[in-house]
């Protein structure tokens, strides 16, 4: 049985269902519908104002190079510069492969690329040497624990480096409905309450950060780069297979299959959630040894660092950082950097 | 009664790992009683084609979550999934979703 027509344009036949609205469209369509839901995220929640200069996190992967090819189209209409951030965590083997397609787009694009480097950012430690260091402690590694707080610090280093106003990220609907359920297997209120909304303003000094794509789902993203040919690195980290998003991953994958909606409907929820008074988290301060945004005495990233250069990795992860003996609360906060554009309306 | 079909069988996304790297496959699927379906299709992938850790590429009858199905350029949830029954000449590419972005 053939497809059935685009319900868009009714002549060409139809290449997919939109997850959300289950409307059927052809390529064509489809990607003009993408397009201008991205376009419609950015300019109604005023995430990218006229005169922005804007760093892309771009490693190379499907999501980043959606991200960059899809902004690149719109710059014009948007008034705003974008200038690549590529973040080297010193992975062998894959890491390399990765950057090598980044430096591919950027001169297919004819973007400016900065990289970044763990090694350099953070004294030396490569995610490979965090990987051997928390390797053999009887749990799994971790080490992806690790990643997450780095990479958003080097590419916040990265994006100062460049002089960017804005820092935006690739993450698609499945990766904000995989951290919900992340947050809510763990027990991570704070996390919970945070997480929501279209990015943050940027407290404590750090640059506004928003995730255009956050709407779509990564069948969309994917296909969207299937359609217009766009060349990307579809490799998975070594290290990936030991880390719990996994399992996010796999129960998410299987909602989706008995109902597609629930990705977006997954978000949505988590963006609607109240959280009782006691599990509020209290408002944060300034890191004693960076200054950045800390909810203790150290942030997330100088704890882990601490715990690394200690040789107990273990330190600051789980739950209340026991490890860590940390001296009363955190600093009060720095009067913010540059003035922040009008609040981010959450949705 | 189905006469042979010729078809193009392509992996993508990372997919392709589990064939050897190759991404594009010219296939000749041989006459049989049945007609060539998806479902008789992956059957004959994992006889012949895989070459590796088949959990990673199929789960049951159909494939693993997280692997997209094209056929023609178009999303096989439009076709019948499955059920949709193959013509000489189709093309059919698996693209995998299941690594970072």
């Amino acid at each position: 049985m053939p497809a059935p027509r685009c319900a868009s344009c009714h002549k060409a036949r139809a290449a997919l269902r939109r997850p959300r609205s289950g409307q059927a469209l052809c390529t064509t369509c489809f990607c003009a519908s993408f397009e201008a839901e991205v376009l419609h995220t950015v300019v109604a929640g005023r995430l990218l104002p006229p005169g922005a200069v804007v760093a892309v996190g771009a490693s190379g992967g499907k999501d980043s190079t959606v991200l960059a090819h899809v902004l690149r189209e719109l710059a014009p209409r948007l008034g705003i510069s974008l200038h690549l951030v590529a973040v080297d965590e010193g992975i062998g083997g894959y890491r390399d492969a990765a950057l090598a397609a980044v430096r591919r787009q950027a001169a297919r694009w004819e973007l400016p690329l900065t990289v970044v480097a763990y090694a350099e950012l953070f004294g030396g430690w490569t995610m490979d040497a965090v990987a051997r260091s928390t390797a053999g402690s009887g749990r799994s590694r971790s080490c992806c624990t690790f990643c997450g707080v780095l990479r958003r610090r080097a590419l916040e280093e990265g994006a100062r480096r460049v002089g960017a106003t804005h820092v935006v990220t690739g993450h698609n609907a499945d990766d904000m409905a995989e951290t919900v359920l992340m947050n809510f297997l763990r027990g991570d209120a704070g996390r919970l309450a945070r997480g929501g909304g279209l990015g943050s303003p940027g407290e404590g000094g750090a640059l506004p950060r928003c995730r255009p794509l956050q709407l779509a789902s990564q069948k969309e993203v994917v296909l969207y780069a299937h359609f217009r040919r766009l060349d990307y690195f579809s490799e998975e980290c070594v290290y990936a297979p030991e880390a719990f998003r996994g399992h996010a991953r796999d129960l998410l994958k299987l909602l989706e299959a008995a109902r597609p909606s629930a990705v977006l409907d997954l978000v949505h929820s988590a963006e609607r959630l109240a959280l009782a008074p006691a599990a509020r988290p209290p408002p944060p301060g300034a890191c004693s040894r960076c200054g950045a945004l800390a909810s203790r005495a150290l942030c997330q990233a100088c704890a882990l660092l601490e715990g690394l250069n200690r040789g107990r990795p273990r330190l600051a992860i789980g739950k209340g950082r026991r490890g860590l003996d940390e001296e009363g609360s955190p600093r009060e906060p720095q009067p913010s950097g540059p003035p922040t554009s009008e609040p981010i309306p959450g949705f | 009664m189905a006469a042979p079909l010729s078809v193009q069988v392509e992996f993508g996304g990372g997919a392709e790992l589990l064939f050897d790297g190759v991404k594009k496959h010219q296939v000749t699927l041989p006459g049989q009683e049945e007609p060539w379906d998806i479902r008789n299709l992956l059957v004959w992938i994992k006889k012949n084609l895989l070459k590796e850790r088949p959990e990673l590429f199929i789960r049951g009858d159909s494939v693993r979550p997280g692997i997209l199905v094209l056929i023609n350029d178009a999303d096989w949830e439009l076709l019948g999934e499955l059920d949709y029954q193959l013509q000489d000449q189709d093309s059919i590419l698996f693209i995998s979703t299941l690594h970072g972005g």
